[in-house]
């Protein structure tokens, strides 16, 4: 049996700085937003010609005056990814940049992907995808509270907070955009964290029920050695199938499964280190339990 | 107890063939499959282009209050109401009447059978809100006003850019309303969207007008220009004719200039007024109005009473093709704008879907590889269940006609790792059982009782995750919530079913062995 106990203390108090580092950057240096939320425009191009690098594409969009724009390589060696900032999108803007690429860089392309957003669908787009996140931590919040105890709801409700913050930090600190794909991500891994919060809570409920004479303290170590390796197998599971989205699912999915391989880390974490030490603070004990289950 | 009857085994075999059938039916020959259902490939996969259109009501609410205000100016003249200063300011009809007269006005105005201020009953309410500030009236459109003038708006605009998408041939279009001043366009195969943007880009309003020669003309006069914008020309506002008399246009080569005109044909009214403004009108100039620019004005030799006429002005052959196409499908009741743009070409989905399937095969063979390493036997009983777990996905999908997305196939990547969590947690469950009771079968019988609360509220936190992603996730992202969705079921059903179905049948056949698992 580990001790996993011994350091709630410990890695408390690292979960804690973790959080505050990740608000401060959040704060200060703000997230990445791709154009599904910051509007503009997104072209992912296919040089036919081997000449062609950023330094020659990014000379002819100067040339072009399209405002703040960024060019960078996209997988392939001839693949490149081009964001341009401007907030009007008028009808025909792809059309002209697609005429004069031609004409100033020569040599053919091939317009693999084209996006346009206006500023009223990026801002909805965000909007929503924020109300989606609060949604479905309240979901969470609700759920856990009708299926346990209100103790527990908050345990595995800060363990949650503790996932996505992070996982937003990172994004923020290696300043990886956050587009529609990454909301998604984070809602899966609120999903995760939760089932796994779930099944040490379950054990931990059990637990409860059998042994009277077991403090909290000791009770959720008890509990989370026994699942234990089941955490961990999953984990793995999960993490493998991540993995393999990162490595060979292509450029589109990269942030996706990033965003998802953090959030099963930490979610792992949280769920032993967040969701359990909660417990024993709040005092958690076989009456919390039996008056649940004389109502 | 662990004794499955020799029915429910066929059950389970029976619907564990037909969804392998009905999944790998997709990739077969469509001709030769009995079963003609295929997964829905997402704009991301197959290629083609997603617009998002938005109707710009502005123009449909000034004229709906321009409407408005002539009706009213009749009216109150038919019921010899004096009023005073009736015009249109800040989106609303102001008038003055007498004060002994407002009151009258205002019965007018609010009763229920008012023809010049509808009501509706569904909403309780007019189509105008009434002020009264004094003798000053104000009306403006109510709330429901608005509501019905976008709902009206958004669908003649929906009917259009049928007809003008259907004109151009794609591929099976998907047109179909957003909200209440949204159009949502997805086109199927289409790389390059520009046609299609322009066509949608024109509200093509068609309008026949005398070029005046001075401002004496009672309808009064505007200056317009011509499309080339060189020059411009005064143009009565009285209207001769408009789109909507039009059957039919077509491009056209004209033998005697060798130019390439729009040819089109009136119906009878229009043919008739057509016919009498060019019998009055001879060597006048008869302007052609496309969205308030002037095409051409030629002088009228002749009276043309046959309802054919032709425009000319310098076309091209595709821009006759797209005028006539614009004038067959009638026009827009109000400006569009496009909000949004995705465009994917082909090579790109088919790039998508190599590597989704790539990233699918490596993780499924690394799961399976790792729970045959972890588990040894049971390990194959949880990869034989997610391998006809993900028939079941596949299959479901198929048979509901889902769309798959990139994402979605993420999602059942994604769903193979967490799949085997449920055995997994059955499995550990058990191999504690078993230190604790010697029976086998008792021991695994009460492994699986344990361990179903945990496995029903992890599965159910990953589901409201999903729910919650589909209803406000757009495009690609619910096709990730469905399939995540989709996948919990059958991870639930494949467990259940047929890996407690294979542990049974192994467990019975080894009651006695021990360290099993």
């Amino acid at each position: 049996m580990i001790n996993f106990n011994k350091f709630y203390r410990l890695f408390n108090l690292i979960s804690l700085s973790l959080v505050i580092m990740s608000i401060l950057l959040l704060l200060f240096k703000g997230l990445n937003y791709g154009v599904d939320f910051k509007g503009g425009t997104l072209i992912e191009l296919r040089a036919n010609d081997k000449s062609i690098n950023v330094t020659s594409l990014r000379q002819s969009f100067r040339q072009m005056n399209v405002g703040d724009f960024n060019v960078k390589k996209f997988g392939n060696e001839n693949d490149f990814l081009i964001k341009i900032e401007k907030k009007d999108t008028s009808a025909n803007a792809i059309e002209i940049i697609k005429k004069e690429l031609t004409s100033s860089v020569g040599g053919s392309f091939n317009f693999r992907r084209v996006e346009n957003v206006g500023p009223k669908v990026s801002a909805e787009l965000l909007k929503s995808g924020v109300i989606a996140i609060a949604l479905s931590l309240a979901a969470m919040l609700f759920y856990i509270w009708v299926r346990f105890e209100w103790q527990f709801s908050l345990g595995a409700i800060l363990a949650l907070f503790h996932d996505v913050i992070i996982t937003l930090g990172l994004f923020s600190l290696f300043s990886l955009e956050i587009n529609l794909s990454i909301v998604a991500a984070v809602l899966t891994i609120v999903g995760y964290s939760m089932n796994d919060t779930v099944v040490i809570y379950d054990r931990v409920r059990e637990n409860l029920r059998k042994f009277s004479d077991i403090k909290i303290f000791e009770l959720t170590n008890i509990s989370i050695n026994e699942t234990l390796s089941r955490t961990i197998i999953t984990s793995v599971t999960t993490l493998l199938a991540l993995v393999s989205i990162y490595l060979f699912g292509g450029e589109i999915l990269k942030g996706f499964s990033l965003a998802m391989i953090m959030g099963v880390v930490f979610g792992t974490y949280s769920s032993i280190y967040i969701a359990n030490p909660v417990l024993v603070k709040l005092r958690v004990s076989q009456k919390t339990i039996l008056k649940e289950d004389s109502e | 107890m662990l004794y499955f009857s020799k029915l429910r085994i066929t059950l389970v075999s029976l619907v564990s063939l037909f969804f392998i059938y009905i999944a790998s039916s997709n990739f077969q020959d469509p001709d030769r499959s009995l079963i003609s259902k295929r997964i829905n490939l997402g704009l991301d996969l197959q290629g083609g282009s997603y617009l998002l259109l938005e109707i710009d009501n502005g123009p449909v609410e000034i004229q709906k209050l321009q409407n408005t205000t002539t009706v009213i100016r009749n009216f109150l003249k038919d019921k010899k109401i004096n009023f005073n200063d009736l015009r249109i300011q800040n989106k609303s009809i102001v008038f003055t009447v007498s004060k002994n007269n407002a009151a009258l006005v205002e019965t007018f105005f609010l009763d229920k059978e008012s023809e010049i201020n509808p009501y509706y009953n569904q909403y309780k309410s007019h189509q105008f809100d009434l002020i009264i500030d004094g003798s000053e009236i104000i009306l403006s459109l109510s709330k429901y006003g608005l509501i019905e003038i976008k709902t009206s708006s958004q669908d003649q605009a929906l009917e259009i850019v049928r007809r003008r998408v259907d004109e151009v041939g794609t591929n099976e279009p998907n047109i179909i309303k957003r909200g209440n001043n949204r159009i949502l366009v997805e086109l199927p195969g289409l790389d390059d969207p520009m046609r299609i943007k322009s066509l949608l880009g024109k509200t093509a309003n068609l309008t026949f007008r005398f070029v005046s020669k001075n401002n004496n003309d009672s309808f009064g006069t505007e200056t317009l220009q011509f499309e080339d914008g060189m020059s411009e020309a005064l143009v009565s506002k009285r209207i001769i004719l408009n789109g909507e008399n039009l059957l039919d246009a077509q491009p056209q080569m004209n033998n005697q200039t060798n130019e390439t005109v729009v040819s089109f044909t009136l119906d009878r009214v229009g043919a008739k007024r057509f016919g009498k403004a060019t019998s009055t009108g001879i060597g006048k100039q008869l302007a052609i109005v496309l969205d308030g620019k002037i095409v051409s004005a030629p002088v009228i030799r002749d009276t043309i009473a046959s309802g054919n006429g032709q425009i000319s002005g310098g076309f091209t052959f595709q821009s006759a093709t797209d005028l006539a196409l614009l004038l067959r499908s009638g026009a827009l009741p109000a400006p569009l704008n496009i909000i949004e743009e995705r465009t994917v070409g082909p090579d790109l989905g088919q790039d998508s879907i190599n590597a989704g399937v790539i990233a699918l095969l490596i993780g499924f063979l690394l799961v399976i590889i790792f729970m045959f390493f972890k588990y040894k036997i049971f390990g194959l009983i949880a990869n034989i269940t997610l391998l006809v777990n993900l028939f079941f996905l596949v299959g479901i999908l198929t048979l509901f006609g889902a769309t798959l997305t990139l994402p979605g196939i993420a999602g059942i990547i994604l769903t193979v790792g967490m799949a085997v969590d449920a055995n997994v947690l059955i499995f550990e469950r058990i191999k504690e059982e078993c230190k604790k009771e010697k029976n086998n079968i008792i021991a695994f019988d009460t492994g699986y009782v344990k361990s179903k609360t945990a496995i029903i509220d992890a599965n159910i936190t990953t589901l409201i995750a999903a729910i919650i992603l589909f209803l406000m996730g757009s495009g690609p992202v619910k096709g990730f919530s469905v399939t995540l969705a989709v996948g919990i079921f059958t991870t639930l059903f494949s467990v259940y079913f047929i890996a407690r179905m294979l542990t049974g049948l192994y467990v019975v056949r080894n009651k006695e062995k021990e360290n099993l698992i």
